[in-house]
């Protein structure tokens, strides 16, 4: 399934660019940077699930957000993209 | 239901393949051209001067990721493989069973039977589709061969011991291979074909064929190292080192379906020209580079249609065939199916 993650992690201090990095790690271990802090992961339910409580571990809720938008099996079907950085089809032939 | 993932392919001279975090990075001159998570992919194929750093291959080999490098052409060179993992007493089975006379005959005649129902489906197919634009002649030669192949399966069945198997199969790929050349509708003169030839290819219908079996064989040794099988001890082809012996049975079952049923289509819509092969001096013939990729990209697509397991009743893309055919194959080294029943195309 397809999930968009964005967040917005607070950094007026070393802890907050701290948080920041390893939100932004943990999505690039299962998803693919579409802007600077959204990412499309897809992710099998129960990996998921790990995910998702890693990024909710890392951020600290008083002064960080994150948002989950679950755009489903056929999650590719329901994104537009206009203008640079085209992302990768993740699930279309991979050719380096 | 196992999803299909993805197979990473590297064509790219040069390029450098490493591991960050959970992604694999492709570096081309020093610039990152790309960044995969792996948990997508089920295999990475490197074409020619491909690098990879060890400690993602060492952690594709924990992933299940097969990868394997190949020469520029597609011929096979080497895969990585990591410590021996899966069911030590499926192995076993499967040992003794490829030194069974008995069994592995019976194994053999159903990989064979799955074969041959799957090339006579090929040139059915061209029969009921061509049937307008064939001379009179073609079109008998192609009901004349698919007759001479239905009596080699009714032979099958009453043939025990696996060398007289091999015969049949020998018999069966000629008759296949004489009506081939049938099937191309095209008629350009640089898409002749004789008859099968390999070490190198000498025509341009070979060296494609010859490109997509050794695709064909990379996914069927995957399918077989995830369920736990070895794929160099094989049935219907006989030990020897390096060869993948499991994985060219398994894949005899895909190739009609999977390779030659691509490359006519390729051929036939004009996807690919003449002009994308290079034929040497010494009379071998290797595909171009951009042609390559406009095969790799076909394959996926392929890979991705949705097809009917005749006998798992489950719809299932045809990429995910191979794996299921291990799972059979496993089953049937454990005792649980009587017969290993072969992958049949409709």
């Amino acid at each position: 399934m397809l999930i968009l993650v964005t967040y917005d992690v607070s950094t007026v201090d070393v802890e907050g660019e701290k948080r920041l990095r390893r939100i932004a790690k943990a999505c690039r271990n299962y998803g693919q940077r579409v802007q600077y802090s959204v990412f499309e992961v897809e992710v099998e339910p129960a990996t998921w699930v790990a995910l998702r409580q890693k990024l909710v571990d890392i951020i600290d809720s008083d002064h960080d957000s994150l948002r989950f938008y679950q755009l489903g099996a056929h999650g590719e079907r329901r994104v537009e993209h206009i203008g640079a950085k085209r992302p990768v089809n993740l699930k279309g032939p991979l050719i380096f | 239901m196992r999803p299909l993932l993805n197979t990473l392919y590297v064509t790219t001279e040069g390029a450098w393949l490493r591991k960050d975090g959970e992604n694999v990075v492709i570096d081309v001159e020093k610039a990152e051209s790309g960044r995969l998570p792996l948990h997508l992919l089920s295999g990475i194929v490197c074409f020619g001067n491909v690098l990879m750093s060890p400690a993602l291959m060492g952690h594709c080999c924990e992933l299940g990721i097969c990868v394997s490098f190949l020469t520029m052409n597609g011929r096979f060179l080497a895969r990585v493989e990591g410590a021996v993992s899966g069911n030590v007493l499926l192995r076993r089975e499967q040992y003794r069973c490829s030194d069974d006379p008995s069994r592995c005959a019976a194994v053999v005649c159903h990989i064979l039977l799955g074969k041959i129902h799957n090339q006579r489906a090929v040139i059915r197919r061209a029969i009921r589709d061509h049937a307008s634009s064939c001379s009179a002649a073609e079109s008998g030669a192609l009901v004349q061969a698919d007759r001479g192949l239905a009596h080699i399966v009714e032979r099958l069945h009453r043939t025990p011991d696996v060398d007289s198997l091999r015969g049949l199969e020998g018999d069966a790929a000629r008759r296949y291979f004489d009506v081939f050349r049938n099937l191309i509708r095209v008629s350009d003169a640089g898409f002749q074909f004789e008859g099968r030839s390999r070490r190198p290819p000498r025509d341009r219908v070979n060296a494609l064929l010859s490109f997509l079996y050794t695709l064909v064989t990379h996914d069927c040794r995957s399918a077989l190292e995830s369920v736990g099988l070895d794929p160099a001890v094989g049935f219907l082809h006989r030990d020897r080192p390096g060869r993948p012996g499991l994985a060219l049975d398994l894949a005899e079952e895909f190739r009609s379906v999977l390779a030659d049923r691509l490359a006519l289509s390729l051929i036939n819509r004009r996807q690919l020209r003449p002009t994308d092969f290079i034929v040497a001096d010494s009379g071998a013939v290797t595909l171009k580079d951009d042609a390559r990729k406009t095969v790799l990209v076909a394959y996926q697509e392929r890979k991705r249609e949705p097809l009917k397991h005749a006998f798992c009743g489950e719809t299932a893309e045809i990429g995910l065939f191979p794996w299921l055919q291990a799972q059979l194959m496993a089953r049937h080294l454990r005792g649980d199916l009587d017969a290993y029943p072969p992958f049949l195309w409709k």
